[in-house]
């Protein structure tokens, strides 16, 4: 496949496939956005590289996909860039159903923390090494992951509690 | 004012229930629960163009102590739910309930885990007002209906 890479971007794509050649999975673009695929366990070491060697300093975001496949069901995307030459690439890594678990990335962006913890309410998705892994939005003791392909649209019916309509008398 | 005047020496007689009726109804003070969109419509109503203060509803009040009417606005996810139950039990009765728009009534377009399908599952709701969001006029409507209601209740003798 082509690929349209500025200089940035050679110069990332060449030392990963220099530095990390088993660890990279591929590289492609789609929409003006260039995206790396690499291996789960390789995140830490790779993100590290990115941020010191190509001054991907900023991290704009993490993002959980359902892809609801038997294999490599869930990914997990590290929107990066590059605050000197605006450059932007997605960083994306698969995690298997069965104990699905990723290196925290918060020791290089600390900015990962809440993002990370996002991605573990919505999917349940266990980011080793987190300083403070809970759930964000949903209640502490809430069982499911809502943004699971298995669950219903509608959430489970009672799993969230109502206020109470009949108030105490004083 | 003015009425010393019309009747002169002379007395009027009512019963207790229309007028404290006629009273309520027309100083229906709303609690502005403005959770999205239609916060802004609810804005509207209460101001000159739409001039809720016909109706003696003007006064938003931002205490729950001090309102008669709660226009719940928006859509409510389960965590707000429990503020605005709370918030509605600490008004003083005789209280009503306006739902507004599609999402208060329904959960209407947020089908989804976190949103309440109605606040009618933990609020007892009066008048319902379809749109996303309604226009002013709607608010308004629904404010009379509401009128209407307050004016065909037994307030002062409880049949108890």
């Amino acid at each position: 496949m082509d690929l349209d890479l500025n200089e940035t971007l050679k110069g990332v794509v060449d030392g990963l496939s220099e530095g990390f050649s088993d660890d990279l999975i591929e590289v492609y673009q789609s929409c003006d956005h260039t995206y790396i695929r690499v291996e789960a366990a390789a995140i830490v070491r790779i993100c590290k590289y990115l941020k010191e060697k190509h001054h991907f300093i900023q991290l704009c975001d993490v993002l959980g996909t359902d892809r609801y496949t038997s294999e490599e069901r869930f990914e997990v995307i590290y929107n990066i860039m590059n605050l000197r030459t605006q450059d932007r690439i997605f960083v994306k890594i698969c995690v298997d159903e069965e104990n699905p678990s990723v290196q925290s990335v918060t020791s290089i962006w600390t900015a990962a923390g809440w993002n990370e913890r996002e991605v573990y309410d919505m999917f349940g998705i266990w980011f080793e090494n987190h300083p403070d892994l809970r759930r964000v939005f949903l209640p502490e003791d809430y069982e499911y992951f809502p943004l699971r392909k298995e669950f219903p649209l509608l959430g489970i019916p009672g799993s969230i509690e109502l206020p109470n309509t009949t108030p105490e008398t004083e | 004012m003015g009425i010393e005047s019309a009747l002169g020496e002379g007395f009027l007689t009512t019963k207790m229930d229309a007028l404290s009726n006629w009273a309520r109804a027309n100083a229906a003070w709303p609690m502005p629960m403005g959770l999205a969109c239609c916060a802004i419509e609810m804005m509207a109503f209460a101001g000159p163009r739409y001039d809720a203060s016909r109706f003696g509803s003007e006064v938003m009040r931002f205490s729950p102590r001090q309102s008669d009417v709660m226009i719940v606005a928006g859509w409510a996810t389960y965590k707000m739910s429990h503020a605005i139950r709370r918030i509605w039990d600490q008004m003083p009765d005789p209280k009503w309930c306006i739902a507004m728009g599609a999402c208060a009534s329904t959960g209407g377009m947020h089908r989804c885990y976190g949103v309440v399908q109605g606040v009618d599952n933990f609020l007892p709701v009066d008048a319902y007002i379809s749109g996303c969001p309604p226009r002013p006029d709607a608010v308004i409507h629904a404010l009379m209906k509401i009128q209407d209601k307050i004016k065909t209740e037994h307030s002062v003798l409880l049949d108890t």
